[in-house]
């Protein structure tokens, strides 16, 4: 399998649905002519031309509402933000439009639009600029939420998200833009609703999404030198929520530590705990444990920065715990 | 590694409690050092290190009831430290073949006997704490679900975990197998507090060897009567027609060799009374009534040093003669400890009777699962009344002990009545 990066990988699904289905076109800020903030679409406009990817003027609540209209009228928009900071400016057009519309018209108009962007923090850019919106899109019934963690991912779930009827919110891991890994080659799409085992083990599930999906795996090797075989769950998708995974691997390590860059209260790790004990109580040994974002708005020092986002340490920490072992 | 032992602070104690650990786990010590803050029934001393070294290992936590004895902690080199703990103690039942009449007092334990506190190698075998009456189990869910799966009573079970918590490496042995799990109580009864010492000013005597039988009937018994509502219905008997009955038909058996026992008669009138009350012959397990189809009657047997209750088999069926016939061979075989558990492990109602020593009456307790105790009192010859005359009557009181969660008193009044038909009118034991 050929080896190729998170960008790389993110690039080639677009670029080969555009080439295999002309309805795909490209939207966003400088992702033309500049080929894109974070130069994922690097090139595309030479491929395609300016009639498929298109730069659009700095206003996100404008062009997602005409991207949220050209896919009513049977285009299949892929809208970049910038950063997901700046979706706020059109959470309007996503939250009362795209995520309503079938809903509104009884089945009769959906909305085929994938909106993406690097999502989380870690890379500096300060409070506004930080943050990690997979709990708040994964609230809204009408979305559908991913946050892939690998090459392969990126790449099968771009696919998938394209392909997808309904209006689907792309949340890229930025600071893994430049992380490589093996991806398999041609149509090989993602479904979404399937966590991924990312590391099989038998004494405790770690269970993340996204950035934090390679730091549990460097957890897993520590705790592994201590004699602790953890199992890592990639969440993949939010919503939907695949539950079955996570139950399963708790039902066999009886404890589960759930790890999220975002921060603690009302989270997807809110999510995973309250699934857990509903549908996983007697197979507990354990409180699962939280391990989260501090209760700040980000901090731009690299020190504090660092201070504010789970630490392998802690999370090794919040492994030895529920399984009762000095932390 | 050298063990630190919970001591023997005096003849009575048996065990102690970790009250504070004074030194952690990589603290150098000396001889003489303080480790622990321990309390006996009495007092509270400190723990002295016997030995220089480190403390390598810590083996019980802070509020742990240790029997004495038993190891607590270890002392050992710097590089020792955190390694190898000592596996804990081995079960000694793994290590002592446990007798069937062990097995009998655990199975079928009648009537009354002081209780017995379980000895300090019980405990020791079953990592067990003293939780009182009516405490909290705190228990990961996955342990209250193995406990449930495989039959382990939590309440005898230490917990490792934070506030006591059992977690799963707390019972894994028992689920294994490893070790003996400590079973459910059959009325689910909290588990019972050993008696106190007794005051001071009370002579201090000899201990005296207690057979394990004592001690597990011992048990038993106390959970039985401190968790068994019991109530008592007292009734007389007049057994003149069961004697006359019971000489004609011994003569008639002459030549075969079988005699027919009061008790006997009592067998086999409370078999009949049973089939005619089905609601006696229940049993009551985690605060379920079951009823019983078989009529099973146990009869208490004293052995030395305890008691066992075999029973008779769907005795409302058999005649006198094969009742009379099986009692005999039941408590020849009981007390040459040839009984096998399926003869003992049963049985829907117990009979206890000391008419043979010449008492009016008593009260027994009951055997759990079991629902009432038929307690049998000497026949003693009385004045009665009858027909407005003054005449000399065999008058026998038996006192039916019941479980009032089980039956209420007037059933129990009406099925006395019945045993007192079949006794006073002793041709139907001959029909029934």
């Amino acid at each position: 399998m050929p080896v190729m990066t998170y960008r790389d990988a993110l690039r080639s699904a677009m670029a080969e649905e555009m080439e295999r289905d002309e309805t795909v076109v490209l939207m966003g800020e400088d992702i033309g002519i500049y080929g894109g903030t974070h130069l994922v679409t690097n090139g595309l406009i030479d491929q395609f031309g300016p009639r498929r990817v298109i730069d659009t003027p700095i206003a996100e609540g404008g062009f997602t509402g005409a991207a949220i209209g050209m896919a009513m009228a049977g285009l299949k928009p892929i809208v970049e933000m910038m950063t997901w900071n700046f979706s706020f400016l059109a959470a309007d057009q996503i939250i009362q439009n795209a995520a309503k519309l079938r809903y509104f018209s009884g089945g009769q108009v959906n909305v085929p639009l994938v909106i993406r962007g690097p999502n989380g923090g870690g890379v500096q850019l300060s409070a506004q600029h930080t943050h990690s919106l997979e709990g708040f899109y994964g609230h809204f019934p009408g979305l559908k939420v991913v946050s892939p963690a690998t090459p392969a991912d990126v790449k099968g779930m771009m696919l998938h998200a394209i392909r997808d009827p309904d209006p689907v919110i792309f949340l890229e891991a930025g600071a893994l833009y430049g992380t490589k890994g093996e991806v398999p080659e041609g149509d090989d799409e993602v479904e979404f609703g399937k966590a991924r085992i990312a590391r099989e083990g038998k004494d405790v599930t770690l269970i993340s999404y996204g950035r934090q999906v390679p730091m549990l795996l460097k957890v897993a090797d520590q705790l592994a030198e201590q004699d602790i075989d953890a199992e890592v769950v990639d969440l993949r998708s939010i919503r939907p929520f695949d539950a079955a995974t996570i139950v399963e691997s708790v039902r066999k390590t009886h404890r589960a530590v759930v790890v999220q860059e975002q921060w603690r209260l009302f989270s997807v790790a809110s999510e995973v705990c309250a699934v857990i004990q509903e549908q996983a109580f007697d197979d507990l040994d354990a409180p699962v444990e939280r391990v989260s974002g501090a209760e700040v708005p980000a901090p731009y020092a690299r020190n504090l920065e660092v201070a504010a986002f789970p630490s392998v340490e802690q999370v090794v920490s919040a492994a030895r715990r529920v399984l009762y072992l000095e932390a | 590694m050298a063990e630190v032992i919970m001591p023997k602070m005096g003849d009575a104690m048996e065990e102690g409690t970790l009250l504070k650990w004074l030194k952690a786990v990589g603290d150098e010590v000396s001889e003489g050092d303080a480790l622990a803050e321990i309390e006996t029934d009495k007092v509270t001393l400190e723990l002295e290190a016997q030995e220089d070294g480190f403390l390598t290992n810590t083996l019980v936590d802070e509020g742990a009831v240790v029997p004495i004895g038993e190891p607590v902690a270890t002392i050992g080199a710097q590089d020792e430290i955190g390694k190898g703990a000592p596996a804990k103690k081995a079960p000694a039942a793994a290590e002592t073949a446990v007798e069937e009449v062990e097995k009998a007092a655990e199975a079928n334990a009648p009537t009354e006997q002081p209780m017995a506190a379980p000895s300090a190698a019980e405990k020791a075998e079953a990592q067990v704490v003293d939780r009182k009456p009516g405490e909290r189990v705190r228990a990961s869910p996955l342990v209250k679900r193995l406990a449930e799966e495989h039959g382990i009573d939590l309440s005898q079970v230490a917990g490792t975990g934070p506030g006591g918590r059992i977690i799963n490496a707390d019972i894994q042995p028992y689920v294994s197998g490893e070790k003996q799990a400590p079973q459910p109580t059959a009325a689910a009864q909290p588990a019972v507090a050993p008696t106190t010492t007794p005051s001071t000013g009370t002579p201090k005597g000899e201990k005296v060897d207690m057979p394990k039988i004592k001690r597990t009937t011992g048990k038993r018994m106390t959970e039985s009567k401190l968790g068994i509502p019991h109530y008592y219905v007292t009734a007389s008997i007049d057994m003149g027609a069961s004697l006359d009955f019971r000489k004609q038909i011994n003569a008639s058996l002459e030549e075969t060799g079988i005699r027919v026992s009061v008790n006997d008669l009592i067998v086999k009138a409370a078999a009949l009374a049973l089939r005619d009350h089905p609601n006696v012959n229940r049993t009551f397990v985690d605060g379920e009534l079951y009823q019983q189809d078989a009529i099973d009657v146990n009869i208490a047997i004293a052995m030395d040093g305890g008691l066992i209750a075999p029973f008779v088999p769907a005795a409302d069926e058999k005649s006198l003669g094969s009742i009379a016939k099986m009692t005999k061979d039941l408590g020849k075989r009981a007390r040459e400890g040839g009984l096998t558990p399926e003869e003992y492990q049963g049985g829907t109602f117990t009979i206890s009777n000391l008419g043979m020593f010449d008492v009016d009456e008593f009260i027994a307790v009951i055997n759990p699962p079991q629902v009432a105790i038929l307690a049998i009192g000497s026949v003693v010859e009385t004045p009665v009344v009858k027909n407005g005359e003054i005449a000399v009557g065999h008058l026998m009181k038996v006192t039916l002990s019941a479980d009032h969660r089980a039956l209420d008193g007037a059933e129990v009044a009406t099925f006395l009545q019945s045993v007192r038909k079949y006794l006073e009118n002793p041709m139907l034991l001959a029909i029934g």
